[in-house]
């Protein structure tokens, strides 16, 4: 069974058909990458699987689940964590206080046990804790735990920000324009690090990407859009000779 | 750092408070402080409460809350109809009414916090400052709040040693609450309502669950006026005060309790030093507001804490460097 | 049914006042994005100068509104220039503030030189005669309220579509920065547009005040309020809707207290601000704005 399966998913904005007739199947452990030119509806897809937009016609299944209706939050919880094109941090909170709000569903203690600082209290808050502790060490930045997030290099920024969806545990990760002003080096840190994130976390990961050279490198698949439809799927090889595509970038 | 430290500084932060309490119990045997400071000491700690339970709202949740006057009406109503109506022993009349007072507001946070906060920003404070004026209409309309008169020979039980517990206990249950899961998941939706959403934070029921917390711990502060003032009519409520509220929130900071706590005694203290220019005494205000705005937007401390144990810290590596 | 026209004629009477005022409330927001909560202040000032213009010194009606309207719309630039202007960017909560500063400020400065007491307005256009068509009846300042306001409004219109300021007003509550990158003087385009909503403002206090015969420092509290809530009803950013919702808030404080009860009828108007709120954010008229992801 596919971990995800969108069925004849769009949405119209007033008269603006911004995504329509979109069907993928991702499976488990896959690096998928989605392409397209500006404007063709990437960022959209991935607010309608994270249910920040509802999808205005077909159905999305996750784990078997039907998703579409749910809020943000409860899709999280089963399952899939999202990164933002532009930034989206807990900028003057601290580093680990970024990963703790993530680990919110490890956390069962009542208010009142917080208040009355009883043992259920500490002993979870240790947990949690000793958990984001690790989960930073894993990415070098367990010496930045305590720094505020806005205070972090743009680099550093990018990967708490992947962090902190791990931190929620998902089977699946999206990732949107993680490269997005990042110089070279910075990338190729990128992907080492997507795939180490694969590797490690046994997650399926769609990516949302601009930079070429990241995309065919690591991406096993790929799916392209163009005005809210998807035009072609395939190895990189193949895209890289598909003609639509092809006219799509170029225009031609 | 570990709970034992933690657990340390508590006890520490508790004889400090303690020892508080001592002085001001003394200094009233001793007649130290009079009835007029008093009051005026009793009315600043009422508007810390009420200051510090908007502080929750505007300034950990990022909330636009301009109606707590409402909150602390209803509070402060249901607890002299409670003192009225009731024939309870003095100590447990106190509690009834204040907690009634509080649930009260508390209930009506929830009710209007379900349809309002999933409205953004500048709409959120609208409907919060149009549902403040509903309640002081209702005040005026009612069949059993006395109407423009109000309530009268409300039961006296508050004097400053029992505000002084109450103010204790409400600024520790907040220091305690937003240091913790909840805390943080309303620190989240301050600072970025989608990626918290997007991290599993569910933030509508967040907003609901503050603002109640919120309103409750203002109408707690309205029963302390009831049961201090004695006398009660709507006109104590007005959008004014709600304005008042926000005032002390943001010279203190937003987001600092005890940047509350200090411009809630500053401005009762500029207060009584502007008394003989009452009528300069808003205009100044304003300007102080404007001021601060502009100058220094986070207030006094931004929102940083005071910390007892910190300075202690601090003072004992000064002191270890000299020698 | 003539009880029924009567309330109409008061309705329109009433939200044309509001009208006024709510453009003032709307068109600032639609460009700055700020609740200028000082704008029922202005009312309140302008309804004081048209006061002083007519008492004091003894000048026409004419002139003692245009007087009064030039002091609000030089009085509202001033405000945009020295509490404002320096906030521009800095977090929305933070320039409400200092707006709640600035009513704050005028409230009480006017209250320090002038008194707390109430001045009564006199009656220059004998306000009480009126036209009768039947039993239905129009007074006199029923009839001149409705008349100046229409005036402005269509005035406000004109300015708004066929000028050239106009057009740099659109542009800029429409985007900023590209406004901005066409060459488009956005500071000057707010101060004018502070200006112009300053002098609608005025114009509405002046109304307010001599059909209630009163001025005093915080009168422009309560209809400033209002007023603000008509402009939310009507979609707040959008003209059209901010005359819509002064008429529709008109209409409802007027119907209530003719046929409910005088005394909850700001109860109602603040009611039905939240329901709207509820089920329709953007108001009336609004446009739908939804955050970018």
């Amino acid at each position: 069974m596919a971990l995800l399966t969108t069925e004849n998913v769009g949405i119209a904005f007033g008269g603006l058909q911004a995504v329509g007739h979109f069907d993928i199947a991702l499976e488990e452990n896959e690096l998928v990458g989605l392409i397209g030119p500006n404007g063709a509806g990437k960022t959209t897809i991935f607010n309608l699987l994270t249910g920040v937009y509802q999808p205005t016609e077909g159905q999305i299944y996750f784990q078997g689940k039907k998703i579409n209706g749910k809020k943000p939050a409860e899709i999280v919880g089963l399952g899939m964590a999202r990164t933002f094109q532009n930034i989206r941090l807990f900028k003057n909170l601290t580093v680990i206080d970024n990963i703790k709000i993530a680990f919110q569903k490890e956390l069962k203690y009542s208010a009142l046990s917080a208040i009355l600082r009883l043992p259920a209290y500490w002993q979870q808050e240790k947990v949690v804790e000793d958990k984001a502790i690790d989960l930073l060490g894993l990415f070098h930045m367990e010496e930045d735990a305590h720094k505020l997030a806005k205070n972090l290099p743009y680099g550093k920024q990018r990967k708490l920000e992947i962090c902190r969806a791990l931190a929620t545990n998902p089977k699946l990760l999206l990732l949107d324009e993680p490269a997005a002003g990042m110089n070279p080096q910075e990338t190729r840190e990128l992907m080492e690090t997507i795939g180490f994130v694969r590797d490690n976390f046994h997650l399926t990961i769609l990516l949302i990407e601009h930079d070429m050279n990241l995309v065919m490198g690591i991406c096993e698949r790929l799916i392209v859009i163009d005005y809210g439809m998807i035009i072609a799927k395939g190895t990189p090889e193949e895209i890289k000779n598909n003609k639509q595509v092809i006219k799509a970038y170029l225009g031609s | 750092m570990e709970r034992k430290n933690f657990q340390k500084n508590y006890l520490i932060n508790f004889i400090a408070v303690l020892f508080l309490f001592g002085i001001i119990v003394m200094s009233l045997q001793m007649k130290l402080i009079n009835n007029y400071y008093q009051g005026l000491l009793i009315i600043a700690g009422i508007n810390i409460m009420a200051a510090s339970s908007l502080n929750l709202a505007a300034g950990y949740m990022g909330q636009l809350a301009l109606g707590h006057a409402g909150f602390m009406a209803i509070g402060a109503y249901t607890a002299a109809l409670i003192g009225l109506h009731t024939n309870l022993p003095v100590m447990a009349k106190l509690i009834v009414g204040i907690g009634c007072g509080g649930v009260m507001a508390g209930l009506f946070g929830v009710l209007i916090g379900i349809p309002a906060l999933r409205l953004r920003g500048d709409y959120l404070g609208i409907v919060t400052l149009g549902f403040g004026e509903i309640i002081r209409i209702a005040l005026y309309n009612l069949p059993f709040t006395g109407g423009a008169a109000g309530l009268k020979k409300i039961p006296k039980l508050i004097n400053l040693p029992i505000l002084f517990v109450i103010l204790v206990l409400v600024i520790s249950f907040l220091f305690l609450f937003v240091r913790s899961r909840h805390g943080r998941a309303l620190l989240s939706i301050k600072e970025d309502e989608i990626a918290a959403e997007s991290v599993g934070v569910p933030t509508i029921y967040y907003k609901v669950y503050g603002f109640a917390v919120s309103a409750f711990l203002a109408g707690v502060a309205g029963g302390c006026l009831a049961y201090f003032q004695r006398a009660l009519d709507p006109n104590k409520f007005k959008f004014m005060l709600s304005v008042e509220f926000f005032i002390i929130v943001v010279l203190g900071g937003m987001g600092s309790f005890t940047g509350t706590i200090l411009a809630g005694l500053f401005l009762a203290f500029i207060n009584e030093f502007l008394y003989e220019v009452d009528e300069l005494r808003l205009v100044i205000y304003a300007v102080l507001l404007i001021v601060v705005m502009i100058f220094k937007p986070s207030g006094l401390l931004g929102n940083r804490e005071f910390s007892l144990t910190a300075s202690g810290r601090w003072l004992k590596r000064k002191l270890t460097e000299k020698k | 049914m003539e009880q029924l026209l009567q309330q109409i004629i008061n309705s329109l009477h009433v939200g044309s006042i509001y009208a006024l005022i709510a453009l003032g409330y709307t068109m600032v927001y639609g460009i700055v994005q700020l609740i200028n909560f000082a704008h029922g202040d202005i009312l309140m000032v302008g309804a004081y100068f048209a006061f002083f213009g007519l008492t004091a010194y003894r000048l026409p009606f004419g002139v003692s509104l245009l007087v009064a309207v030039i002091i609000c719309a030089l009085l509202g630039m001033l405000i945009d220039k020295i509490a404002y202007k320096p906030l521009r960017n800095a977090p929305r909560i933070s320039a409400l503030i200092t707006a709640l500063g600035v009513s704050m400020f005028l409230e009480n400065g006017f209250r320090y030189l002038f008194g707390a007491d109430t001045k009564r307005m006199p009656d220059i256009i004998g306000a009480e005669k009126a036209f009768r068509f039947g039993s239905v009846r129009i007074s006199h300042m029923t009839f001149i309220t409705i008349a100046v306001a229409v005036l402005f409004m269509l005035s406000l219109q004109l300015i708004v579509h066929y000028t050239k300021t106009g057009k740099a007003m659109r542009s800029v509550s429409e985007d900023t920065k590209a406004a901005q990158l066409m060459g488009i003087n956005v500071d000057r385009t707010i101060a004018i547009t502070f200006a112009i909503g300053s002098a609608l403002g005025a114009v509405g206090g002046i109304l307010y005040s001599m059909n209630y015969y009163e001025v005093q420092p915080y009168m422009g509290m309560m209809p400033g309020l209002k007023a603000f809530v008509a402009a939310v009803l009507g979609g707040i950013g959008s003209i059209p809707g901010a005359m819509l919702g002064g008429f529709v808030i008109g209409g409802v404080e007027t119907i209530t207290r003719g046929y409910i009860s005088s005394t909850w009828a700001d109860a109602f108007v603040f009611g039905i601000l939240i329901i709207v709120l509820i089920f329709k954010p953007t108001g009336i008229l609004g446009k739908n704005m939804k955050e970018k992801v």
